[in-house]
């Protein structure tokens, strides 16, 4: 695991770049942890301060700085990008090797669940879900509810990973060493289909982190909790690009542009690791 | 022929399909949610001032016919399909009392016009670059454009909005940021009203087109450089057959069949991005009505929004689905 993730680094520059910029901005928002102030409360600091060398980004038109809202603000928001992961990576592996693996009927009823769900539009769904929640909308609901609707294309993908292991020799060896369906797909599939959903974990995150942001930019989350997207929320209350309080709509959008470029590539290069033909044509093959 | 009408019947059980799932699903959701709609209506209305108890309970009796929120679950369910099929959503609160249903259908057609542009544009550019950039693989001007359209992708469509509002709306105002056509012309076809229309049209279909192109780029670059490397092709290589045949015919014919499909896949999305970007520039589609209503408290508005976008979609999808045998000859053969 050790040496992947060195020889990553050493040989493959985009591994390098992201690996570098996603952990800064975790180490960043690690930092909240020690932060000199709540990160709920408001009209804490003189309001609209620029940046100076008191408050390195500034402070907000609520009084609050605006360094150590985005640390906790980044903080919430890949907490919840991660859990919406995890929670659609476990419905994509079920679903998808459970499809693949037992095919006919089962296969075909899961298929066809799987591609009406792909054809619903997900944001007005979610925030059909808002609008009926109000104010019991907590962010664990939402991910929830997002990982519900993030899983169907990863499904996919790992069911035809799994369609073509069901006829190699070592799965009709489990069968007829008498293993359960369980213990076949966890302990013969299962590893075969992990590098399939490490990649599609980091396009979901960048999803999720998306949507997060989308969603808390128009105020329906909620917006007491500082996410990246809330941030943008409240400047936009406050009017804040026609006041010139320019700092604290900018370095929020810069921390979130970082954090998706760094995940980005890091999605990208890790396919490359696990697709050896795009190694291939990188080295002029 | 039987190939054909096997995969329509085919198509069209899954249209059927998505859009029964999609209004049970709505349904579902408004009512299994812990909160009443009728209350927070009454507790929205009587928020300015004292009412009287008794007109208050009349009016929770409208609001539960109007809502449709009387007799059983199932009666409740049957009596929403019958709403949907009709297409009555009753009228709007917010803007009482023209109906849900005239308000969408003032709405659609920004809608359609503005997403149509843009996904056309997205994909056509996206898969143009994307074929160039994996058929050429060390051309350095296309791989700074693959870099910037790769850079944009993973960006969601309100920050890349967003600055491109700062950029045009501020920094450099040559374009308007708000609305679909300048207010006070006369909508018709006139050319001062339709370079109004395209003008304001510019900047939310850009933010589109920049958000959806790299997708288009990244998986269309992949799947060309590995048919490049088929036997068919390099067949016709070595018969000397010219490279930009080779590329039209040979390569990007093939490889245009899955983005087609992906085309029908990812029109959900691209409408979720459509409901931010409209909001963000105040364009007067499904999204900025959608999200209004919500801001409203609007009951019937959200509901009818939410059905009839995950009808349009559904729709939409079938159009493209019906269209992909024309360009796959498999299908057609059965």
């Amino acid at each position: 695991m050790f040496n992947i993730l060195r020889d990553l680094l050493r040989y493959n520059v985009e591994f390098l770049i992201g690996f570098t910029l996603t952990a800064g901005i975790f180490l960043f928002a690690l930092a909240h942890f020690f932060a000199p102030y709540p990160d709920t409360a408001i009209y804490l600091l003189p309001p609209d301060m620029p940046p100076s060398p008191e408050y390195w980004l500034g402070t907000t038109s609520r009084g609050q700085d605006v360094l150590w809202q985005m640390s906790s603000a980044i903080w919430n928001t890949m907490t919840f990008g991660l859990t919406v992961t995890i929670l659609s990576r476990l419905l994509a592996v079920t679903v998808g090797m459970v499809s693949g693996y037992l095919g006919g009927k089962w296969d075909e009823a899961l298929m066809t669940l799987n591609d009406t769900l792909i054809a619903l539009p997900n944001i007005p769904i979610l925030l059909l879900v808002y609008f009926v929640m109000r104010d019991q909308m907590s962010w664990p609901v939402l991910a929830l509810t997002a990982a519900l609707l993030g899983w169907n294309h990863d499904a996919r993908l790992i069911r035809s990973v799994v369609l073509s292991l069901r006829h190699r020799e070592f799965t009709r060896h489990a069968v007829f060493a008498g293993m359960s369906v369980p213990q076949i797909l966890i302990r013969q599939h299962l590893p075969y289909v992990m590098p399939v959903v490490f990649f599609t974990a980091m396009n979901n995150l960048i999803w999720a982190i998306g949507l997060e942001v989308t969603l808390s930019v128009l105020g329906f989350s909620d917006i007491n909790r500082p996410t990246i997207g809330g941030m943008i929320y409240w400047a936009n209350q406050h009017q804040a690009i026609i006041a010139g309080i320019w700092w604290w709509i900018a370095f929020p959008i810069i921390a979130i542009v970082i954090l998706f470029l760094g995940l980005f590539l890091l999605a990208i290069s890790v396919n490359e690791y696990i697709d050896p033909r795009s190694r291939l044509s990188r080295m002029g093959g | 022929m039987d190939g054909f009408a096997k995969y329509l019947v085919r198509r069209f059980f899954q249209f059927i399909l998505v859009v029964f799932l999609g209004v049970s699903l709505t349904f579902l959701i408004t009512n299994l949610s812990p909160v009443d709609p009728v209350e927070q209506t009454v507790s929205l209305m009587t928020n300015f001032g004292a009412t009287d108890p008794r007109s208050v309970e009349l009016m929770r009796e409208a609001l539960a016919e109007l809502y449709g929120l009387q007799g059983s679950f199932l009666d409740q369910y049957l009596s929403f399909w019958g709403r949907v099929l009709r297409g009555d959503f009753g009228p709007s609160l917010s803007s009482f009392p023209t109906p849900v249903m005239s308000l969408i259908m003032g709405a659609l057609p920004w809608t359609i016009g503005l997403l149509t542009l843009a996904v056309i544009i997205t994909w056509i550019l996206g898969n143009l670059l994307g074929a160039l950039a994996g058929y050429f693989r060390s051309n350095i001007p296309l791989k700074l454009a693959g870099a910037a359209v790769m850079a944009l992708h993973p960006v969601p469509a309100y920050i890349t909005g967003l600055v491109l509002l700062l950029i045009f709306g501020y920094a450099w105002p040559i374009l308007p940021i708000s609305g679909g056509a300048q207010m006070n012309l006369q909508p018709g076809l006139t050319l001062e009203y339709l370079r109004s229309l395209v003008l304001h049209g510019t900047l939310p279909a850009l933010t589109l087109v920049l958000v959806g192109i790299g997708g288009w780029f990244i998986s269309m670059r992949s799947l060309v450089s590995n048919i490049v490397t088929d036997d068919h092709v390099v067949y016709a290589e070595l018969g000397g057959v010219s490279s930009g045949t080779i590329f039209s015919q040979y390569v990007a014919r093939n490889a245009l069949l899955p983005q087609v499909t992906g085309l029908a896949l990812s029109l959900g999305g691209v409408f979720g991005g459509a409901v931010i970007t409209e909001f963000l520039f105040n364009y007067p589609g499904m999204g900025r009505l959608l999200v209004q209503g919500i801001y409203r408290g609007d009951y019937s508005l959200v509901l009818g929004v939410t059905t009839m976008s995950i009808i349009a979609v559904a729709i939409a999808v079938f159009v493209i689905d019906l269209v992909y045998p024309l360009i796959d000859p498999r299908v057609r053969l059965g």
